[in-house]
């Protein structure tokens, strides 16, 4: 029978269904990081339990560790010292591999399961954080979990799940060269809402997808989350191969062989169905930019703030959001003035975002007055951003150039954009979210770089 | 008992309530999963996060919902982060289910490991009981074990849950152990075949 690439990747994990209809899923593996991970370690070594596969679970310091250059204090949390003391220990204790704040593979936990070739393509993959969809993008099956589903996992190597509906978001047309993946994706929540894929698999398909890069796609599997989805995924193609290839803890030799060959299977059959599918079409979209405080509330660079509308819930939602925004119906959205512009975080912070965000800036400053910062997503972008020299377009074009981690993505006290309005390559802009009283708008790294210039929410086009 | 909570039930009418506004990352000061409702909403809650000044017009500042067992809200409710934090937090505070038509669905199976009832029903209804709540008490009993919403001179309101997720807030079940001895044997067979089939894994 054909079957879509998530019924592929549930089918070969799928250990048992339980009476009530749930399926238990083998996990491949575990990763962790400082903020939500540690309790489940604590939880299991307090109950004495063993972790079942130790060799399959990682653990990151990436949430709360001081960024600033230099890392010249152990957090920018206060009271943080705590979370990162607590998962050293618990690592240590629970004989998991650890990568910690200075070691060279250290990053955003999404950006560094690719890079070590600890996502593959076919695997499960689960963490205690939301954003673990982002390596759907290598064609696995990821997805973020509560702290005592991590203890579950940990301790059984399952979880247990309700099947997700199959869902396939299909993108017709050709995008604007300027048209990135967040733009993709951010295009696809405003148009189907935050809770479009509620409870299902999205399978991303089309001319536009396969075209992405590897770092593409999972910039744009990032957001599935906020779209409200269980997961995202993409079909990996050769160039995924060629990425895990050579990776640290990917297969070698005749293991990869085989990897390989089971690889190449993962895609959606020809006549498989898809319990929903969406449609997203290309043609003539503009880079995307957040107004409001959900991703659904996201119009074009070249539109406007729209009116109120829908049911009730979502009308008293944008009218919150216009008055959190300080905004009116109607404001075109290009020309805000900004006070913070933001590349970082595991949707754009890999070298790829890195080098679209120099390419606009150089030559060119920021614009006085704004505060500008770049957060490389691991050690590893930034070693191979400063490889290329682009720290050095950054820094003189203004921008901070700062140690790896989650960092201004959200605030945990420390350093943020509180008050401000920032444009960032981040994934959510709800209230607060990177500082009190914040107003975030999402744009891609290239949309940032030209706001920044420009001091005002910018149309990326008209600065290459 | 467990899976029946009965109280008075607050409004909170606005989607998208994240798990970032259920508790800030900044409240979740301690590596614990206890002590937590201080931080529940601090952004809305509180005037001034550090001295705690409260902003009067927040709804679970109101004497009324003082102490609320039950939250109202619209969809989407607890979107966003994973963090287990917002349940414990909720929990900590003293809310026991919640009411909406749509969860995220992080924060929904987070609620069932914890006790909590993520009742979702029909966005219409949830708006009618949230508009009765603004108005004037609003006294709710959540009942998992009939699966109703009970008020008082009113038909219940039927909803479903998870079967898996009802049983284990009604029995307080511990997933691992029920796994294991549910399970352990088939997980055994799994992974010795899958040595076979995916050895790079
Ligand atoms: S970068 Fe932001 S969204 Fe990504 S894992 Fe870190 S805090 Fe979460």
């Amino acid at each position: 029978m054909p079957s879509t690439l998530f019924e592929k990747l549930w089918a070969a994990h799928e250990v048992a269904r339980t009476d009530d209809g749930q399926s238990l899923i083998a996990i491949d593996r575990v990763f962790l990081h400082e903020r939500t991970g540690t309790l489940a370690l604590q939880a299991l070594e307090k109950a004495g339990r063993a972790i079942r596969h130790p060799e399959r679970a990682f653990c990151v310091m990436d949430h709360i560790v001081d960024t600033r250059p230099g890392r010249p204090g152990l957090t920018r949390m206060p009271g943080g010292a705590e979370f990162i003391t607590a998962t050293r220990e618990a690592a240590l204790q629970a004989g998991i591999r650890l990568f910690d704040i200075d070691d060279s593979r250290q990053g955003i936990v999404h950006v560094i399961s690719p890079e070590l070739g600890i996502a593959l393509p076919g695997l499960t993959l689960v963490c205690p954080d939301s954003h673990t969809c982002t390596v759907g993008g290598l064609g696995a099956l990821a997805w973020g979990i509560g702290t005592t589903q991590a203890e579950h996992a940990l301790a059984t190597g399952t979880l247990r799940v309700d099947k997700p509906a199959a869902m396939r978001v299909r993108f017709t047309g050709r995008p604007d060269p300027a048209v990135t993946a967040k733009d993709l994706i951010l295009a696809v929540i405003a148009q189907h809402s935050a809770v479009g894929g509620l409870g299902c698999a999205v399978e991303f398909a089309g001319d536009a997808i396969d075209a992405l890069s590897v770092e593409g796609r999972m910039t744009l599997c990032n957001m599935a989350i906020e779209f409200g989805a269980w997961t995202g995924m993409v079909a990996p193609n050769e160039e995924v191969f060629e990425y895990v290839s050579g990776r640290e803890f990917s297969p070698r030799g005749a293991l990869w062989d085989r990897a390989l060959a089971a690889w190449r299977e993962l895609k959606t059959d020809e006549d498989a169905s898809f319990d929903r599918e969406l449609e997203l079409d290309c043609e003539g979209l503009a880079p995307q930019v957040s107004w409001g405080t959900s991703p659904e509330h996201t119009v074009g660079i070249d539109g406007v703030v729209p009116e109120p509308g829908g049911a009730s819930g979502r009308r008293e939602g944008m009218r919150r959001a216009l008055d959190y925004m300080g905004l009116a119906p109607g404001r075109r959205v290009e020309g805000l003035e900004i006070g913070a512009a933001f590349i970082g975080s595991c949707t754009n912070a890999r070298l790829s975002d890195l080098r679209a965000a120099a390419g606009i800036l150089d030559g060119r400053r920021v614009a006085d007055g704004v505060k500008a910062i770049c957060v490389p997503g691991s050690t590893a972008v930034r070693a191979a951003a400063e490889a290329e020299g682009l720290h050095r377009v950054f820094e003189s074009a203004g921008f901070e150039w700062q140690e790896s981690g989650c960092a201004m993505c959200f605030y945990a006290g420390g350093d943020g954009f509180g008050g401000m309005r920032a444009v960032s390559s981040t994934n959510r802009n709800f209230e607060n979210r990177q500082g009190p009283g914040a107003r975030t708008h999402l744009a891609s790294p290239a949309t940032v770089a030209a706001s920044a210039v420009a001091g005002r929410l910018t149309d990326p086009r008209k600065l290459v | 008992m467990r899976g029946v909570v009965s109280g008075v039930a607050a409004p909170l009418m606005r989607p998208n309530v994240d798990t970032d506004a259920i508790i800030p990352s900044r409240e979740m000061k301690r590596v614990s999963r206890e002590g937590l409702g201080e931080g529940l909403f601090a952004n809305w809650r509180y005037s001034d996060l550090a001295t705690r000044e409260e902003k009067p017009d927040f709804v679970l500042n109101r004497a009324l919902f003082r102490n609320a067992k039950i939250l109202i809200s619209a969809e989407n409710f607890g979107c966003g982060s994973s963090r287990e934090h917002a349940v414990w937090a909720l929990a900590d505070w003293g809310i026991g289910a919640v009411i909406a038509p749509s969860f995220g669905e992080i924060f929904q199976a987070n609620c069932a490991q914890n006790g909590i009832m993520a009742v979702v029903l029909p966005a219409d209804d949830v708006a009618a009981l949230g508009a009765v709540a603004q108005e004037r008490e609003l006294r709710l009993t959540v009942d998992l074990t009939t699966c109703e919403v009970q008020r008082l001179d009113e038909e219940p309101l039927r909803f479903s849950m998870k079967p898996r997720e009802r049983e284990m807030i009604l029995k307080g079940l511990d997933p691992i152990a029920l796994t294991l001895s549910e399970h352990g044997a088939a997980i055994e067979a799994f992974e010795q075949s899958d040595r076979t089939a995916r050895p790079w894994t």
